[in-house]
């Protein structure tokens, strides 16, 4: 091989915008700006919505450089796995290097900036926050623990926390119940789709539940983390985010929610592979609406209590 | 008039550029407005003068 074939081998890879934009975890983002703006818009009291933007922005900004730095420390696992092999980082579009540089520098600028904006209580829950997601759970947990997805998944539970402690400047029950939600919501739906996903993990030498303990161990903890989250549901209706569209939300989701787990539970692996983790699959699928219909729920009660509809 | 066919990257490294030139003048426009919002409201008045203010 020549220089020059070399060369216009690393130009052919050169990184587009939106391979720099990918590395923040868009998908994920999205979650993290719906989340933290129902929080925003659910606590008491009121921001101006420059400053209200601005929050949601530095909190979104927060989420995607804390995934930045994700894939910096992963690059090696990401290379071995199918699923994140067309990262950035493993695609050789960025250097691990430019990851590091721009998720370090986006974590900095993103907490001073919600600081600023807001408070610095909202400033140190996403300071946390990173820290949580990138040291605890990306370098400690993942690697070393099969209860890494229990834990890890308090990162992505934090947003409507800090969008509550943006208008707030506090943390109240409110604020930790919607974090408990997301958290006792995290395990079910990850290994649901740990279960009928090719797994990889053993590859790249991640303990997930799955491979360590079984495919029979995993089903038993998505039912019994999704008896728990149902009980944090439900009892969030008897808060002030709560109300009448949320208490009937909440009690049709987690009974469905419910039935797919014992669902679940009841299955052997040959019923799985007979319909291809039919099972399975809708219980992800139907994991994703159910969060999503929650936080609409707890979003329809803040929007309509002006109106005298909202809460009770 | 030019004759030679643009390169792909370069076309790749215009959109990078471009892309980065309007973040970062989103990013000031954000900070006009946010810093308009904080003086009118008064965010940066020492307590003493918002007391005696109100």
């Amino acid at each position: 091989m020549s220089d020059a074939s070399i060369h216009s081998q690393a130009q052919e890879n050169e990184a587009s915008f939106g391979d720099y934009f990918a590395l923040l975890k868009p998908r994920v983002m999205s979650l993290v700006v719906f989340t933290a703006l129902v929080g925003l818009l659910a606590a008491p009291g009121g921001v101006h919505p420059v400053i209200a933007f601005c929050a949601i922005l530095f909190i979104a900004v927060g989420g995607g450089a804390s995934g930045a730095l994700n894939m910096w420390y992963d690059s090696d696992i990401d290379q071995v796995m199918s699923r994140t092999k067309s990262r950035p980082i493993p695609s050789g579009k960025v250097t691990r290097e430019e990851a590091f540089a721009i998720g370090l520098t986006l974590s900095v600028m993103a907490v001073v900036m919600l600081g600023l904006a807001t408070n610095w209580v909202a400033a140190g829950l996403l300071a946390f926050t990173i820290f949580f997601y990138v040291v605890i759970y990306t370098m400690w947990l993942k690697r070393w623990t099969p209860q890494n997805i229990v834990i890890g998944g308090a990162a992505g539970a934090f947003p409507p926390m800090i969008g509550w402690a943006a208008v707030t400047g506090g943390i109240s029950v409110e604020s930790v119940l919607m974090f408990t939600l997301i958290f006792m919501w995290t395990p079910p739906h990850f290994w649901a789709l740990c279960l009928f996903m090719k797994s990889d993990y053993k590859d790249a030498g991640v303990p997930m539940l799955h491979v360590t303990h079984g495919r029979a161990v995993t089903r038993n903890h998505i039912l019994v983390y999704t008896l728990i989250l149902a009980a944090v549901a439900v009892g969030m209706a008897f808060t002030s985010v709560g109300g009448l569209i949320y208490l009937v939300t909440a009690i049709v989701m987690n009974a469905m929610f419910v039935l797919g787990a014992i669902s679940i539970w009841r299955r052997s692996d040959e019923a799985c592979a007979a319909d291809n983790h039919k099972v399975e699959k809708r219980f992800f699928g139907f994991s994703l609406m159910y969060l999503f219909l929650h936080f609409g729920a707890i979003l329809a009660e803040a929007a309509l209590a002006p109106y005298g509809l909202g809460g009770w | 008039m030019s004759f030679r066919e643009e390169h792909e990257l370069h076309k790749r490294r215009f959109g990078r550029n471009l892309g980065v030139a309007l973040v970062l003048g989103a990013f000031v426009v954000l900070l006009l407005g946010l810093t308009v919002v904080k003086v009118t409201r008064g965010d940066f008045e020492p307590e003493s003068v918002r007391i005696q203010s109100q």
